[in-house]
């Protein structure tokens, strides 16, 4: 099959595909991807999905700039900051953001790089990473797949993973799918990170090169293509001026 | 009723060093910044605590080196995702910390309101949030085989916060989309200074917003600031947007020893009307209006 869907549009696609079943939640997406992958989940498979403007307010459908043939969005809903956490302990929400580092088990760091005490790099701190990966589900996305996110033991764990979730008892626990530039993984049975896809165009030793910890590539199906209508949707509607290209590596 | 309308400088006088400073506020929008750079101008004011939310506010402390404990979920800047300032504080290994998950933090500000010891919650179990916080507790539940944090109150001795409109009594009224969590601050601390943009007649309250819009009482202040531009280089809705280009300046000035001597002798080596007009004339040399 051939295409002109690019590595942004088809992981857009792998995005929304994490709302199939999700129902009336809030989306809760960080980063340009992640969000333009609500917004496509909400115009087709997840319409009962909750958007936000990513400040208090919830929105009927989504941003459209220049758009004739959708909904104008208006406001339906208000969430300042605190009614978000009461949100996340009531589990109607599904978070998909991003990781400075992520081990075999989905264990998540954004917080800092290197000591506690005395962090080499500090970044941004836990936020509310714990508290999302304990209450509701929880997708990651990595716009430059490498064997420094990919590690073998993270620094700080801020969104626990299936491992530690288990040890803690944590039964709202659950963490989906990483998308990322090369591939989509989710989790085997054991709790560890498995390929679940890779995008077309790219070498399964690629996704092994750029992975720090063991992984299994082989029989791996090609990650799916954005329909005809998906791309019309990305490229007409939601993303006309092609913020979606800023973010993915190449 | 009593008046509680003070000067800066009288309102901050009781703040010691050692104190346990709240700043109300989130990331850089609606910082009692006034308050803030009025701390920074006190060069005896050391050795505090600072309970917050971050920006500007623990990014400011930091290089000045105020702060020996930081308690917080995150510090941002928002528009730029870190605060060079604490980042530098933090890999220099000046300050102890106490990191939470937000949803951790907020519990905290809520136990203390409630004069509770601690309230459990979810959030924390299973991550590193635990072992970096070695006195933090676990609880568990009398009615199932549940284990939650038992998140501990904050202690704070005085909070800083800055709103929108406030009357002389301490009234306070928030006019933009999030109250943040400056009531849960103002409740949760033993006394509480508000800065406002304006301080209006009570009877003025309901003018400009709604009664939801009252976002405490009076029972919960202490103090009561005039501080037009109060929250400045931060945003403060509906009165003013973040000062985005202030913001880049601060934020590239703190990465640079000698680009942030100047800044401290520009903007903070002043007083507060000395900053809006260094403010001003930022602007102005960048033909900006």
């Amino acid at each position: 099959m051939t295409t002109d869907a690019t590595v942004a549009e088809i992981c857009i696609a792998a995005c929304a595909d994490t709302y199939h079943e999700s129902g009336e939640v809030l989306a809760h997406a960080v980063g340009i991807i992640p969000a333009l992958g609500a917004r496509l989940a909400k115009l087709t498979t997840a319409p009962d999905l909750v958007l936000s403007d990513g400040e208090a307010f919830f929105l009927s459908g989504p941003p459209t700039p220049d758009a004739e043939d959708t909904e104008s969005m208006s406001v339906e809903g208000w969430a300042p900051f605190r009614r978000i956490f009461d949100i996340v302990a009531t589990g109607r929400r599904q978070s998909m953001m991003g990781a400075s580092q992520i081990d075999r088990f989905g264990n998540q760091n954004i917080s800092l790089i290197g000591d506690w005490a005395r962090p080499t790099r500090q970044l941004i701190g836990v936020r509310g990473v714990p508290g999302n990966t304990a209450n509701h589900r929880v997708d990651y996305w990595v716009a430059r797949h490498s064997a420094r996110i990919f590690v073998e033991a993270v620094d700080m764990v801020s969104g626990v993973g299936n491992d530690r979730a288990r040890t803690a008892g944590l039964t709202h626990h659950q963490l989906g799918v990483i998308v990322t530039n090369l591939a989509v993984f989710d989790y085997a049975d054991d709790g560890t990170v498995k390929v679940r896809s890779i995008h077309p165009g790219v070498e399964p030793q690629g996704v092994i090169d750029a992975t720090g910890f063991a992984i299994e590539v082989d029989g791996a199906p090609l990650t799916r293509l954005p329909s005809t209508e998906e791309l019309h949707l990305i490229r007409v509607v939601l993303d006309p001026l092609d913020e979606r290209r800023r973010e993915i590596g190449t | 009723m009593t008046d509680k309308q003070l000067s800066i400088e009288e309102a901050l006088a009781s703040i010691e060093s050692g104190m346990t400073v709240g700043i109300g506020g989130w990331g850089s929008r609606r910082k009692p910044m006034a308050l803030v750079r009025e701390m920074l101008r006190r060069d005896d004011l050391t050795d505090l605590t600072v309970v917050a939310l971050g920006g500007p506010d623990v990014g400011l402390l930091a290089a000045a080196g105020r702060i020996r404990r930081l308690i917080y979920g995150f510090v941002s800047l928002d528009s730029i995702p870190l605060d060079p300032n604490f980042t530098q504080a933090r890999e220099r290994g000046d300050l102890e910390v106490e990191e939470y998950d937000e949803g951790m933090f907020v519990t905290g500000l809520r136990a203390a309101g409630a004069r509770l010891d601690f309230l459990p919650i979810r959030a924390g179990m299973g991550s590193d949030v635990m072992p970096a916080n070695p006195h933090l507790k676990t609880v568990r539940s009398p009615y199932s085989d549940e284990e939650y944090v038992a998140m501990p109150a904050f202690d704070i001795d005085v909070a800083l916060v800055h709103v929108n409109r406030a009357d002389e009594q301490g009234n306070a009224q928030y006019l933009g989309p999030d109250p943040y969590f400056d009531d849960l601050f103002a409740m949760a601390a033993k006394r509480t200074i508000v800065s406002a943009e304006k301080v209006v007649p009570t009877s003025d309250l309901l003018t400009e917003g709604s009664f939801h819009t009252l976002l405490f009482s009076r029972m919960y202040a202490s103090a009561v600031v005039e501080a037009p531009n109060g929250a400045h280089f931060t945003s403060c809705a509906p009165d003013y947007g973040r000062d985005e280009t202030f913001q880049k300046h601060y934020a590239a000035s703190a990465k640079d020893p000698d680009s942030w001597a100047e800044f401290e002798t520009t903007f903070l080596q002043t007083d507060e009307a000395g900053y809006h007009a260094a403010v001003a004339q930022f602007h102005a040399s960048r033909g900006e209006l």
